[in-house]
């Protein structure tokens, strides 16, 4: 008994080949979609590699840009198979091939289920890259002249211009790293000379953020330094003021921006694997039509399509019998052999 | 003698008519192009329109936007004559339209080029406009509590981050207005009103500037305030120092992205102009091809098309005759008129 079987006339036949190749063509523009969804987001990781400590993985725009290649090339052949499906000589050199493309279709169909996943679940190995990276970024402020990290100040500096973030967690991370360079501090000061011992470490430390911090929103010119001190300003409450630098921390600004073009790639993901299961029933509803013409001359015939031959349950227990003859026929092989040596 | 005839068969005109309608297509695109091209910039003087006092010109944009409509509407019509061409009773309820259309086609074309010409000429108002609009922006910084002002803090600042730019014509427009706000200001510290006090205006002047000239490439920490006091900071030289904010004005800058963008519009409206004249001579010979055939029966006979009836020189003569015909015919009116009401 077959699982749901359809009857076909010739008409009927004619429509579904020609609505199947306009879905194929549309799914070709769903591969070339999530093909350069993969691009963008390698491009964008890259972008900010240093805010990652170089540290990120590519495992999933490599994952989608692979995923795009397959789904157009896979699609294109569907699209061929179904435009010459309606002309019996060109179907029958497709006829053969047609078993294990559906099964390849279907693996494909299980890979994209995994990537969609993957959009997820990285989200969370993205988290931590982040909040590791962004550490050693403010750390590595200051090192504008030791190679490898001299750009550090300036990818941090618009980091935290576009994002509308200061520091990892909040804007008092830059109270606790020396983010001006021994360079540029006169250590002949006594007012320097005693802060830097008045540190454990020996370092430069101060309630100061840099401009980057700075909110062009705020009505008053940005303050600065002394953030913590109120008196070193007119009319200035520290607790109270907030427009006057960003209060997000960039941790949390370049996780929401990551974590939401993630999700966004795998809900596309999901509505890809929905276009490629029903073009898979589609084909198979195609072929097993054009299969069993009651009179292979006469086009005009009636037919059935079906998308198992025999119902789930059964096609299960057959594929079940055929794993287990497959291991069977391996090990008699295997008891063969040694007969045959000894 | 006619200009410019050339001999058709009934293959050759029908490849024509092919041809001319995708060359139609195509100009509808170009259309559609010049119209997004000038909602674009229409868009963009708007974004900026507080730094230019809402004074700024919206002439060009309108003109584009109406332009592309235009193109549109004679392009799609164009397309359909053509596709009609190839039948005789179709093309037979287009022919009387077609001299008028061509006509009006070569005055649209004309005004195509005025408008390319007008995209390179504009820059110079606009150069007086952001003069203008900018020192006044500079001048109503400090005014965040001002209704109708209060945002142009934040415009001016988000401008300089976004164009690398500081000031009018560079840092030092900043040293001479006051950007701080009174209310900011401490009135009983003996500094700030010595500062107030020296200055003939009243104005608390300093020679820092804001946040947003800062140049992030710069390798130390930005330094805003008593910019041009080499002891206020260590090892620093105001002379010297380059990268500490950035040197470009602002009017330099938004001048050159405007004028770049008014230049590439230009630039494309002078490619849509040519490609609307080949469209037009394209028609000019399909209409002339199909109103002279040999046999007006036999649609596969022969004819000719040409771009104009008879020589330049000839259809010039002709057009002045006309108008000279039609001031007379109404001077006559006017004489009869005269010699009526008298008699």
């Amino acid at each position: 008994m077959p699982f749901m079987p359809v009857k076909f006339n010739l008409q009927k036949r004619v429509k579904l080949a020609q609505g199947l190749w306009m879905l194929y063509w549309f799914s070709v523009i769903a591969g070339i979609l999530i093909f350069s969804l993969g691009i963008f987001f390698k491009i964008e990781l890259r972008k900010r590699s240093e805010m990652m400590d170089n540290n990120e993985s590519h495992l999933v725009p490599n994952l989608l840009i692979l995923v795009g290649l397959l789904a157009c090339g896979l699609n294109a052949f569907g699209g061929k198979v179904c435009h010459d499906s309606l002309d019996p000589i060109k179907f029958s050199k497709w006829k053969p091939m047609l078993k294990t493309y559906l099964l390849l279709c279907c693996s494909f169909n299980v890979l994209l289920v995994l990537v969609s996943l993957l959009c997820f679940l990285m989200q969370f190995s993205v988290y931590l890259t982040l909040a590791e990276g962004l550490s050693y970024a403010i750390r590595f402020y200051k090192d504008t002249d030791t190679p490898g990290r001299c750009f550090m100040k300036r990818t941090l500096d618009m980091t935290q211009i576009e994002f509308h973030c200061c520091g990892n967690n909040n804007f008092r991370d830059w109270f606790e790293v020396q983010w001006i360079s021994n360079r540029y501090l006169d250590m002949s000061n006594d007012v320097v000379k005693d802060r830097v011992l008045s540190n454990v470490e020996g370092k430069y430390l101060m309630d100061s953020v840099p401009f980057s911090c700075c909110n062009p929103g705020s009505p008053r010119p940005c303050i600065q330094h002394h953030l913590t001190n109120n008196s070193a300003h007119y009319d200035y409450d520290h607790r109270t003021e907030e427009l006057n630098i960003w209060t997000r921390g960039c941790l949390e600004a370049l996780f929401s921006y990551y974590s939401s073009l993630m999700s966004s790639i795998g809900v596309f993901v999901l509505f890809a694997i929905i276009l490629e299961s029903v073009d898979m029933a589609g084909l198979k509803y195609l072929s097993t039509a054009l299969e069993t013409m009651a009179e292979p001359e006469n086009p005009e015939c009636e037919s059935e399509g079906w998308l198992l031959e025999k119902g789930v349950k059964e096609t299960f227990s057959d594929l079940l019998t055929k794993l287990k003859t497959l291991g069977r026929t391996n090990q008699v092989e295997g008891g063969d052999a040694p007969e045959a040596n000894t | 003698m006619a200009l410019l005839p050339v001999k058709f068969d009934l293959k050759k005109r029908v490849k024509l008519a092919q041809t001319v309608w995708f060359m139609y297509w195509f100009a509808v695109l170009a259309g559609v192009l010049v119209l997004s091209m000038g909602l674009f910039f229409k868009i963009e003087l708007r974004k900026r329109s507080e730094l230019m006092d809402n004074n700024e010109s919206h002439f060009l944009p309108n003109l584009l936007i109406l332009m592309g409509l235009i193109a549109c509407s004679i392009n799609v019509f164009g397309g359909k004559v053509c596709y009609d061409s190839l039948d005789p009773e179709k093309f037979a309820k287009w022919k009387p339209m077609l001299k008028t259309y061509l006509v009006f086609c070569v005055g649209f074309n004309a005004l195509l080029l005025v408008t390319a010409l007008l995209c390179f000429l504009m820059r110079i108002p606009m150069q007086f406009t952001l003069a203008e609009g900018l020192r006044n922006g500079m001048r109503y910084y400090k005014d965040t509590d001002t209704p109708g002002r209060c945002y142009m803090k934040r415009t001016l600042d988000l401008m300089q981050i976004e164009f690398h730019c500081c000031g009018n014509d560079n840092y030092r427009d900043w040293f001479e207005i006051q950007w701080v706000s009174n209310r900011y200001l401490d009135f009983s510290s003996k500094e700030v009103r010595d500062r107030i006090g020296s200055n003939v205006d009243g104005q608390y002047l300093m020679d820092g500037v804001p946040f947003s000239c800062c140049n992030p490439s710069s390798p130390r920490p930005c330094i805003q305030a008593q910019m041009t006091n080499n002891s206020a900071h260590y090892s620093y030289d105001h002379y010297t120092e380059d990268l500490n904010v950035w040197k470009r004005g602002c009017r330099d800058a938004l001048l050159s992205y405007y004028g770049g963008m008014m230049s590439t519009i230009g630039a494309l409206v002078i490619l849509v102009t040519m490609l609307e004249a080949g469209v037009t001579v394209g028609m000019q010979y399909v209409h002339s091809s199909l109103s002279n055939l040999a046999n007006p029966e036999d649609p596969e006979s022969e004819s000719e098309g040409w771009l104009l009836e008879k020589t330049v020189k000839e259809t010039f003569t002709d057009i002045m005759d006309k108008m000279k015909s039609m001031g007379k015919g109404s001077k006559v009116e006017e004489g009869e008129a005269a010699v009526e009401t008298v008699s």
